[in-house]
């Protein structure tokens, strides 16, 4: 009923396109985050579904109906879409209250009027601000704004809900409060919601899938694990993950039993089951797939600490040795040092190889 | 065939797309409407004089032997620009205009310069009072010092009553004391001197006062920091407030009808006006065309400077201190002065036009001589050819409520339309529909008012199409009021729709609200401050308009200026300044109600271009 499909949509403001052919099928009920650098085209995808903005080309279709299509002759305007939508600045109406705020958009269903009063209430308890109903929206602090402009989006009962960086505006502790509140809100709703932020640890927190865009297209679309562990190129790569992934210019020799990657000093069999030919590549690796020893081990790869940066949780070392420069997640404290010599090890079957020019990640044929 | 079929078909759903966006979108609808008959009323009064000025005119028949009505000519041109009669027509009117306009502009803008820093940027004391005050002139229609000038030193000698030097100090002021020249420019000087004060006001209030303290540190002495420091700052506004004074001073028409006929001493606009009284409609559109040209010329360069103003604005710096330069000894007496003025260009005139009525002879300034006659006093025909008294005066009476239901639906009106303009022109920036709309109600700015009575005389004359001959009718005059104000109500509607968060919009919608509702419940509330201030502006600018109706009016339709207007014409002085105070009382009691009832501070201050 609520899936949402996202048909070859084109959209430009300008003569460069703020979204650029975008196919996108969002299942019934999923949490999909669209990941991406400022200015990609986050927020315009999001206001295009809602019918704030109409796209040039494309259809857009919420379950079995069409929404937009210019080529069919249908229009459905944001108002008729039964939507919910979270403005990064709230968007709460300064001259209503609480109460009016959330009640506006109930009366234009012709709801009768305790069965207004009943939802305002209900909606006001559930995000625990009964006893603000009266207040204006600048007599309340910036999470309890957050949390009317949620109540007003849930009472008018959404199939559909959308989120453009409704955290942005918090600071960081009740940032990731709020971050569990919605994941429970999606939870109990179970509405299908598209979720927009450039915050890759809120994406990969939230989400059932995740699209990351870049420059007006779709670059992937898969689970958290899908975009964390096989980026489709290397732009979603740097993007997700930090410390940022490793990357590392080599080539991949054939050897007799298997081919190898090989850069600088470094050889690593190239996982079994995969297979394209021989050339130069970039291969990556993520902080936490190297393996680090104090001492020397056989066929691994001495180098020298450049830097040790613990956090608490984890520390981040980094080393260079040549044209090569890691950085290394490690759990914890460490006593390594700085300048120490260690020996580094990459985990082998953690590795994906990206040809040079396309940056696409090359996949077994 | 079959190709031919889908293509009418994909015309038809793209007709259809755009039939189901407008459904609910009526505001464009509402925006094209707007601007098609914006167009109508705008446009279609340019070309007509600019055909009337090129074809004969009935009237031309006495003159011209063998022409046809109708017809092709340029004779109007020539008439105006080369013929025998263009010294008096033309040259002497439009170098009339120019002195005017410049003596006009210097001593405004002198005055408004020197008023603005002393008020903005020094610790002289009073200062919130004398900003306040300073503004009222601008209120005030810009003929009422006239009437006032001419009550005090008009000499009898073109007739009419002498005037109080004359009656009480047997002081006979030479000709151009009480006409012509020398008066207009100080009348409009302490009129217009407003716009520099506004302008440069608002300029000095954006300077960093450390920029001028850094200038004193650096070792500039304080001419020299003003030179260097403040002046270059402010010359953008100076610029616009010359233009804008220039333009207004030269297109006015009240002053130097009432201080200029007199003496035959002509003005461009005051020429318009008797060519056209004249019925010598060519001759009119011509030299109205002329002042269209030059106000035209004037917006151009008004433009191009606030174009370089926007990069002053960033001088705006963090640490905005505004600490004042110290007076010392000066500041009482330049407080003092500061009051001298004000009372000459705001109480004086006010007290004087009151005086002046309560004296039964005019002129003779003995208590014996006082009466209310011209308040409450029935008709009687010794006096003012048997006129009532102000307060019993059907015609009067009759003129309030005239000016009044026009200063109301005219502000009605116009605020309704120029928040639907804002909206429009804000909410689809960068569309061809938004820059047309803008530029539209922008337009009618070019027309002097004198020009666009005059144009809209002879378009309303007879029936266009299915519209009804409009001449005579209440609803001319509030079409021409509504057309005139259009640039002023729609900038005050995109400047309140501009404050407005989009976003606020757009969560109506999400929240399932349709755009009527939307626009009342949340735009509407929310622009209402910036609304109910264009509105009262509306309304101020609707009842002290002169010359936009002088053309216009019938004896059913006289507003309360015309009606000053002539009885200033025949000489009852009295009844003149009666009226103008209950015209000027009625624009205080406006004011004052809705800052009232709304807070709106100052509504003068979004006036300025
Ligand atoms: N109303 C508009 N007019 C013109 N260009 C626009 C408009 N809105 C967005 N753009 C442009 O479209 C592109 C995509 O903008 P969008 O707001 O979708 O980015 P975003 O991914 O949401 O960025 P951010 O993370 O900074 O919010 C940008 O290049 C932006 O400049
Ligand atoms: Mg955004």
């Amino acid at each position: 009923m609520s899936e949402i499909i996202l048909k070859s949509i084109k959209k430009s403001y300008t003569e460069t396109p703020a979204v650029w052919g975008l196919d996108l099928h969002i299942e019934e009920g999923q949490f999909l985050t669209i990941l991406g650098p400022s200015g990609c085209g986050k927020t315009t995808t999001l206001r295009l579904i809602a019918g704030l903005e109409d796209p040039d080309e494309g259809e857009i279709i919420i379950g079995d109906r069409i929404l937009f299509s210019r080529e069919k002759g249908i229009y459905v305007p944001p108002e008729k879409r039964q939507l919910g939508l979270i403005f990064q600045s709230y968007a709460l109406w300064p001259h209503m209250t609480v109460a009016k705020n959330i009640s506006l958009g109930l009366e234009e269903k012709r709801l009768p009027k305790d069965e207004i009063e009943r939802r305002v209430s209900q909606v006001l308890q559930q995000v625990q601000l009964s006893e603000y109903r009266d207040r204006y929206p600048s007599e309340l602090s910036g999470g309890q704004q957050q949390r009317v402009a949620v109540a007003r989006m849930i009472a008018a009962e959404p199939i559909i809900i959308l989120m453009d960086e409704p955290l942005s505006n918090l600071d960081a502790m009740l940032r990731v409060d709020m971050r569990a509140e919605l994941k429970h809100l999606h939870h109990d709703l179970s509405a299908t919601t598209v979720y927009v932020t450039h915050d890759q640890v809120e994406a990969m927190t939230l989400s059932d899938k995740i699209a990351v865009m870049m420059e007006g297209e779709l670059r992937q679309l898969g689970t958290p694990r899908e975009i964390y562990s096989k980026p489709a190129d290397l732009f979603v790569a740097r993007f997700v993950g930090s410390p940022r992934i490793n990357i590392i210019e080599g080539r991949i020799v054939s050897e007799t039993d298997a081919d190898y990657f090989h850069a600088e000093t470094l050889r690593k069999p190239v996982g079994s089951g995969l297979d394209f030919g021989v050339g130069q590549v970039i291969a990556t690796i993520r902080p936490e797939d190297i393996h680090v020893s104090k001492t020397e081990r056989r066929g691994w790869l001495e180098v020298l600490v450049y830097s040790v940066l613990p956090t608490g949780a984890e520390t981040i070392v980094t080393i260079q040795k040549e044209t090569l420069s890691l950085a290394i997640k490690l759990g914890g404290f460490t006593d390594i040092e700085m300048n120490d010599a260690i020996w580094v090890d990459f985990d082998a079957a953690k590795m994906n190889y990206y040809d040079p020019k396309t940056e696409k990640l090359l996949r077994s044929v | 065939m079959f190709a031919s079929l889908q293509k009418r078909g994909s015309d038809l759903n793209s007709l259809k797309f755009n039939l189901a966006k407008l459904r609910y979108r009526p505001n464009i609808i509402l925006s094209i409407l707007f601007l098609v008959v914006f167009s109508f009323l705008v446009i279609a009064p340019l070309l007509q004089i600019i055909y009337t000025s090129l074809t004969y005119q009935s009237n031309d028949l006495r003159l011209v032997r063998d022409a046809t009505v109708g017809d092709f000519t340029l004779y109007h041109y020539f008439r105006v620009f080369t013929g025998r009669l263009s010294r008096a027509l033309f040259y002497k009117p439009f170098v009339n205009s120019l002195v005017v306009g410049f003596g006009v502009t210097t001593m405004a803008m002198v005055l408004g310069t020197l008023l603005a820093w002393v008020i903005v940027r020094t610790d002289v004391p009073l200062k919130r009072f004398f900003g306040a005050v300073m503004v009222i002139p601008y209120m005030m229609p810009s003929w009422v010092i006239a009437l006032a000038w001419l009550t005090i030193f008009q000499n009898g000698r073109v007739g009419g009553t002498p005037g109080m030097l004359t009656s009480m100090f047997g002081i006979i002021p030479p000709d151009w004391v009480s006409y012509g020249l020398f008066p207009i420019v100080i009348c409009l000087g302490l009129h217009y001197y407003s716009y520099s004060f506004l302008l440069v006001s608002g300029a000095l209030w954006t300077i960093d006062s450390q920029l001028e303290e850094a200038g004193a540190i650096a070792g500039l002495t304080k001419p020299a920091v003003l030179r260097k420091i403040t002046f270059p700052i402010v010359i953008p506004a100076l610029g616009s407030a010359f233009v804008l004074t220039f333009t207004r001073s030269m297109g006015t028409f009240g002053t130097p009808a009432l201080l200029g006929l007199p003496v035959r001493f002509f003005t461009v606009p005051t020429q318009i006006f008797a060519s056209i009284s004249a019925r010598n409609f060519g001759d009119g559109f011509v030299l109205a065309l002329v002042l269209v040209v030059m106000a035209a010329v004037a917006i151009f360069i008004n433009s191009k400077i606030i174009g370089s103003r926007k990069s002053f604005v960033t001088m705006k710096g963090k640490g905005f201190t505004s600490k004042p330069n110290r007076l010392g000894v000066w500041r009482y007496p330049i407080a003092g002065l500061i009051l001298l003025f004000l009372l000459m260009a705001v109480a004086l005139p006010v007290i004087i036009l009151a005086w002046s009525t309560l004296m039964l002879l005019p002129g003779d300034y003995s208590l014996s001589n006082m009466t209310n006659h011209f308040w409450f006093g029935g008709s009687d025909f010794m006096i003012a050819s048997g006129q009532e008294g102000i307060f019993r005066n059907p015609g009067i009476w009759g003129g309030v409520w005239n000016s009044v239901r026009l200063g109301i639906s005219a502000a009605v009106i116009n605020g309704f339309l120029g928040l639907l303009i804002g909206y429009t022109v804000v909410r689809t920036r960068g569309s061809k529909l938004s820059k047309s709309l803008e530029g539209m109600s922008f337009a009618p700015y070019v027309f002097p008012s004198i020009a666009l009575g005059a144009i809209y005389l002879g378009m309303f004359a007879k029936p266009i199409g299915p519209i009804p001959a409009l001449y005579g009718t209440f609803a001319l005059l509030v079409l021409i009021v509504v057309v005139k104000n259009m640039p002023f109500s729609s900038r005050s509607g995109i400047s309140a729709i501009l404050q407005i968060d989009p976003s606020l919009e757009d969560a109506a919608r999400i929240q399932g609200v349709p755009w009527f509702k939307g626009f009342r419940k949340v735009i509407f509330p929310l622009a209402t401050s910036g609304f109910i201030a264009g509105m009262l502006l509306t309304f101020i600018t609707a009842m002290r308009e002169l010359s936009l109706l002088i053309l216009l009016v019938t004896p059913k339709t006289r507003v309360l200026t015309t009606i000053i207007f002539a009885y200033q014409d025949q000489d009852q002085t009295q009844h003149a300044n009666g009226v103008t105070l209950i015209l000027l009382f009625i624009i205080v009691i406006a004011n004052v109600l809705v800052s009232r009832f709304y807070g709106t501070k100052s509504v003068f201050g979004l006036s300025n271009t």
